[in-house]
């Protein structure tokens, strides 16, 4: 027995489907499920659960025979770096204004590249929340305060 | 004739002064896009749908549209002078229009695919006119079971004929329609998935979804992945093609058109199936296949004419029965509902000014994009040099601005960075989230339908076969699948998506 199928597309294809459907079953167990007359609330969503969970069984059984690799690599920075900065821009947005929030948001996401110039960014930063100000604050006219209690 | 009078009404909508300022910055921002590689026509429609919120449904529309097909022949454009297909369309174009650039033959090649382009686009235009008005009207005696059905062949039609793994595909139309049903049941009023999240009792916000899994999700998978780009700039000089060359192109350009225009009805059937199966017919055809490969200018006339009708006509399924046969028609759905408009036969009628507005819109976008394209051709191939690290700190900019500007909600900025991480996750596993997008458009629509059916048979489920219209959709979606399992059509598949 290979462990090949730890690198298997299908597999864990699969193994997330089976998990999905799985809990959108065992979640929709709180809705009524009602018959096929009078479809409750947790009808639909039970229904599409076990389709998953069927999808899944039959890809995990396929990557289990074939093997048909993930390519690539995963981009962990990427992975980590691009959620966090959108997640700081949601924050500041509220917290300390629209340039701050943009600025953060603009080289945080730089920093993912695998080039970073601190200087060039830096100019892209300005440039791209100049161009966005101009834009959506004064002509699109979206309500955002440009800073919030500097 | 009825036709010219609802087109002339079309073109009246069209070239008000504001609708051709929205065509000509749609096609503009079209052709960007698909002159740049790692942003498609998806993300940006994404991105940009909510600055469109404050335009009139008309303008609104027509400038998306213009986004999408202008991408089109952006995507043509980077193909030929640098081989390199800017839209997964213009994969093929690649193939001759490249080699026709390096033979000093750049400038025909390119005037070749806007006039095959622009041929088939007036096609695209003139059919939609015609089959939209009796297709609604056909449309409109649907009941509950016949859109129930309509519904279920158009998303396995689209998870079979789409490119990747078909069992994938279909589990992602699945996972859309899980994830189509989070928020409060209308019929009950119970709340599904909303794990007592105050933001979530109104579903995950349709934007939030496209954007994180289109934008930030492929985001994250080109910086793992990054493509390596050799920029060919050789001054384009001489755009005239020589009458051989029109010759040549003439039979190319119908057949394309024709063809593109047959799969652009097929849901799922994306322009590059419409692209490649014209370059095979041309080859086919040749009386020397071994001139293709090495610069013949039917290799470029046919697929790009195949193409742009193709994402011409993809527009008669959604605006006359409602339903989106690729991501990018989900999306304009999307648009549509949030600028109020039911989806569905009825717009023609109710909303006249929107469909004829809409298609006049298109013929005079494609005029636009030939001239945008072919004189100002040297700003584009400039713009080709901006490197990927300033463009992606871009997108996601314009990401968040988007996302946040439709509620005003730091959660729904929080809820795109995570489908941004599950969009990768899918991307790498090979299951390809455009079925699952129109899965989650159509979910809700069609747990509805399915409930009413129900009701109104009293739980009797050979409503759905008793029916005759019903009944004849159900039988395609089962020709459909079982041509598809068929072993020839599935190496043919596998031979498309290399």
């Amino acid at each position: 027995m290979q462990l090949e199928f730890r690198s298997s597309k299908d597999f864990w294809s699969g193994v997330m489907l089976i998990a999905v459907g799985a809990a959108a079953i065992l979640i929709a167990r709180n809705y009524t499920f009602g018959n096929a007359l009078r479809m409750g609330p947790g009808y639909f969503p039970s229904v599409l659960g076990g389709l998953l969970v069927l999808f899944g069984i039959y890809l995990v059984a396929v990557g289990l025979r074939r093997h048909d690799k993930i390519e690539g690599r995963w981009s962990l920075r990427a992975l980590i770096v691009l959620p966090l900065s959108l997640t700081l821009f949601g924050l500041l947005m509220e917290r300390a204004g629209f340039v701050p929030a943009l600025l953060v948001l603009i080289v945080g996401s730089a920093s993912a590249g695998s080039e970073f110039k601190l200087l060039e960014v830096l100019a892209l930063a300005a440039g791209l929340t100049a161009m966005a100000v101009v834009l959506f604050v004064w002509a699109i006219g979206l309500p955002y305060p440009l800073f919030v209690g500097w | 004739m009825e036709l010219f009078e609802h087109l002339s009404f079309g073109f009246g909508v069209a070239f008000s002064l504001q609708n051709l300022m929205y065509c000509a910055i749609g096609v503009s921002v079209g052709t960007l896009i698909g002159v740049l590689p790692g942003i498609g026509p998806l993300a940006t429609i994404a991105m940009l749908l909510p600055i469109t919120f404050n335009v009139a449904p008309v303008g609104a529309m027509i400038m998306l549209a213009g986004i999408y097909y202008g991408a089109q022949y952006g995507g043509s454009t980077t193909a030929i002078l640098v081989n390199l297909p800017g839209e997964t369309s213009a994969v093929v174009t690649c193939l001759d229009g490249y080699q026709m650039a390096r033979q000093g033959r750049a400038g025909p090649a390119l005037a070749i695919a806007a006039i095959g382009s622009f041929a088939a686009g007036t096609f695209g235009t003139l059919l939609i006119a015609l089959a939209g008005p009796p297709l609604a009207g056909l449309a409109l005696k649907f009941g509950a079971p016949e859109y129930f059905s309509l519904m279920l062949m158009g998303l396995v039609a689209a998870a079979v004929l789409a490119q990747g793994d078909m069992v994938k595909s279909l589990a992602m139309v699945a996972m859309g329609l899980l994830l189509g049903i989070v928020g409060t049941d209308v019929n009950s009023g119970v709340q599904r998935f909303a794990f007592g999240i105050n933001e979530l009792t109104d579903g995950i916000g349709f934007i939030v979804l496209a954007v994180g899994v289109f934008a930030i999700g492929e985001i994250v998978a080109n910086l793992g992945d990054p493509e390596e780009r050799r920029v060919f700039t050789d001054k384009v000089k001489n755009l005239m093609p020589t009458r051989a060359d029109l010759k040549a192109s003439i039979g190319p350009i119908t057949r394309g058109t024709l063809l593109g225009s047959f799969f652009g009805v097929l849901p799922g059937t994306g322009p590059s199936i419409a692209s490649f199966s014209s370059y095979m017919l041309e080859k086919k055809l040749a009386k020397d296949p071994s001139r293709f490969g090495r610069g013949a200018i039917e290799g470029v006339a046919g697929p790009e004419s195949a193409n742009n009708a193709d994402a011409q006509t993809k527009f008669i399924p959604m605006l006359t029965l409602g339903l989106p046969a690729s991501g990018v028609m989900a999306l304009m759905l999307g648009a549509l509902t949030i600028q109020g408009i039911q989806p569905g036969p009825e717009v023609m009628t109710t909303r006249p000014e929107l469909f004829w507005g809409l298609i006049a819109s298109m013929w005079i976008g494609n005029a636009l994009l030939v001239v945008l394209n072919l004189p100002m051709i040297g700003l584009w191939v400039k713009l080709l040099k901006v490197p990927y690290r300033f463009l992606f700190p871009a997108i996601m900019a314009f990401s968040a601005i988007g996302v946040y500007s439709v509620n005003n909600s730091s959660f729904e900025i929080y809820l795109t960075a995570i489908f941004g991480v599950v969009g990768f996750v899918w991307i790498k596993l090979g299951c390809s989230p455009a079925p699952m997008l129109l899965g989650f458009v159509l979910g809700p629509m069609m747990e509805e339908h399915l409930r009413r059916a129900m009701l109104m048979s009293r739980g009797d489920a050979s409503v759905f076969l008793t029916r005759p219209i019903s009944l004849a959709f159900l039988i395609a979606t089962v020709v459909i699948l079982i041509t598809m399992i068929a072993p020839a059509v599935r190496a043919r598949r596998a031979e498309i998506s290399d």
